[in-house]
């Protein structure tokens, strides 16, 4: 289960504090999935940065008490001079996983080929991203989050990410932020909408879509 | 004791301490690469470093009217200085350019600073180490008089140089002052910090100001613990400890603090 407790997010910019997120709560319990939709800037990411623990937030409390990814967002999260494999064996240290078995998932699922071995400033966007979702993939979570996974790689590509994440581990939970509600609705049970820093929770899916659409 | 000690407290221990083993794994491979000697240069770089330094003093005469034997002079002085520098210098601006590994929860600050302290104490200490050796194989140097006092007076010098580090490491992620004053600091500190003279051969008036600069204290014990009662030396420990700790202690404070604040790219 992730709890999310009070959290409010406060970020120092150059005309002062600005409030991103305020007072949110939401409770995910396992195998859940939950959509979580607002515009752009709405502060989606800070909030999956939150639940993530890669950001800490300025008040109250996130508690994991399973395992939570970090956000998959195909940036971020490696290292430019290193190559692709020593990225993957990075983090499989960092969350105590095998490298055995990681790396012939990784070259089998990014299909990079011989690129797996130069360094991953040389690659292209799209070689990136697969290879960050391969990294992803190679680690077992019991919670997934998921940060605009849509907008990525070509369809073969896509069709990959989506027998990986949705019918491979379909009893893991999920949380997946996106602008899209058609992807909420086809992936989620429950959903959010974040807007102005405060999140609403709604039990049905199409109930939140209606009040993000009563937004614009 | 086992009871002190919670289950929860030795988890995130071994994932800390895993953590960290990834993180010097990769940073030895960004700095050093697979190329020639690879990870070698951890320690071959401040041997090269003492060595070129040591031969320089060596035809200044430095220590002559004193004395005393340059090459086991600039061993003890030299490393002192590579050691709280290297590491310092390490912390400096760490943060930055490891924004995108903040993804990952249990990579934190603190982390970062301690797997470069690592790196670089270990350098320094494999440097001193094996060049007292070699030197001493081929009759350069004598064997120290006090080992024992040497390898203290190394750990004083590694608690001082992980306080500086943790604090440098975090002020210079909020001003990029620090970065510029920091370098000016160090380079005047090289000549201050004990590295080139004894305390004793000083005037009694400049003697008292230089025993304020806190690694001087490590160097002088450094040098007690080598040359034994064949110099005299003159160092505090507890004013050196009193400085470790407040370092130590601020530091991780403002590590801490500097956690709150960091947004991974």
């Amino acid at each position: 289960m992730i709890s999310i407790e009070n959290v409010s997010k406060i970020y120092g910019t150059r005309h002062g504090p600005r409030e991103v997120l305020h007072d949110v709560n939401l409770t995910i319990h396992k195998g859940e999935k939950i959509g979580i939709l607002g515009r752009n800037g709405a502060g989606k990411s800070t909030l999956i940065r939150l639940i993530s623990g890669a950001e800490l937030p300025t008040s109250g409390h996130v508690r994991r008490t399973m395992s939570v990814s970090w956000p998959l967002a195909f940036t971020g999260g490696f290292q430019g001079s290193l190559t692709g494999l020593d990225n993957l064996r990075f983090i499989c240290r960092v969350y105590g996983a095998p490298i055995g078995p990681a790396i012939p998932f990784v070259e089998a699922f990014s299909d990079l080929g011989s690129y797996l071995r130069e360094p991953v400033k040389k690659y292209s966007s799209g070689m990136r991203a697969r290879l960050a979702f391969a990294l992803s993939m190679a680690i077992d979570f019991d919670c997934y989050l998921i940060d605009e996974v849509v907008a990525v790689g070509d369809s073969r590509f896509h069709e990959k990410c989506h027998t990986e994440l949705f019918e491979k581990r379909k009893d893991k939970a999920m949380v997946i932020v996106s602008h899209s509600p058609a992807y909420i609705a086809e992936h989620c049970e429950r959903a959010a909408v974040l807007s102005n820093g405060t999140l609403m929770l709604f039990d049905r899916v199409d109930e939140a879509l209606d009040y993000y659409h009563a937004q614009s | 004791m086992a009871g002190l000690v919670s289950a929860e407290f030795k988890r995130s221990l071994i994932i800390q301490t895993r953590v960290i083993g990834a993180l010097l794994m990769r940073e030895i491979l960004t700095r050093y690469g697979r190329h020639n000697i690879g990870f070698m240069w951890v320690f071959v770089e401040p041997m090269l470093f003492t060595l070129g330094v040591a031969g320089l003093w060596t035809l200044l005469k430095l220590g002559h009217e004193h004395h005393i034997d340059i090459i086991s002079f600039a061993l003890t002085g030299y490393s002192s200085v590579l050691l709280w520098r290297n590491a310092v210098n390490r912390c400096n601006l760490a943060i930055a350019p490891n924004l995108s590994l903040m993804y990952h929860r249990n990579v934190r600050v603190i982390d970062i600073f301690l797997a470069r302290l690592v790196l670089e104490v270990s350098g320094a200490t494999i440097s001193l180490v094996v060049l007292s050796l070699f030197f001493m194989a081929i009759g350069w140097m004598s064997a120290p008089a006090d080992v024992l006092t040497m390898v203290f007076a190394w750990l004083m010098l590694v608690w001082f140089s992980v306080g500086l580090g943790l604090v440098i490491g975090s002020i210079s992620e909020r001003s990029e002052v620090v970065d510029r004053v920091w370098h000016t600091i160090t380079y005047l500190m090289f000549p201050l910090s004990g590295a080139v003279f004894m305390i004793d051969w000083l005037p009694r008036a400049l003697q008292e100001v230089l025993l304020w600069v806190p690694m001087v204290h490590g160097v002088e014990m450094l040098r007690h613990g080598y040359y034994g009662e064949w110099v005299t030396t003159h160092y505090n420990l507890v004013y050196f400890a009193s400085v470790n700790l407040v370092l130590l202690l601020v530091g991780l404070i403002l590590a801490r603090q500097t956690q709150l604040r960091v947004e991974p790219e």
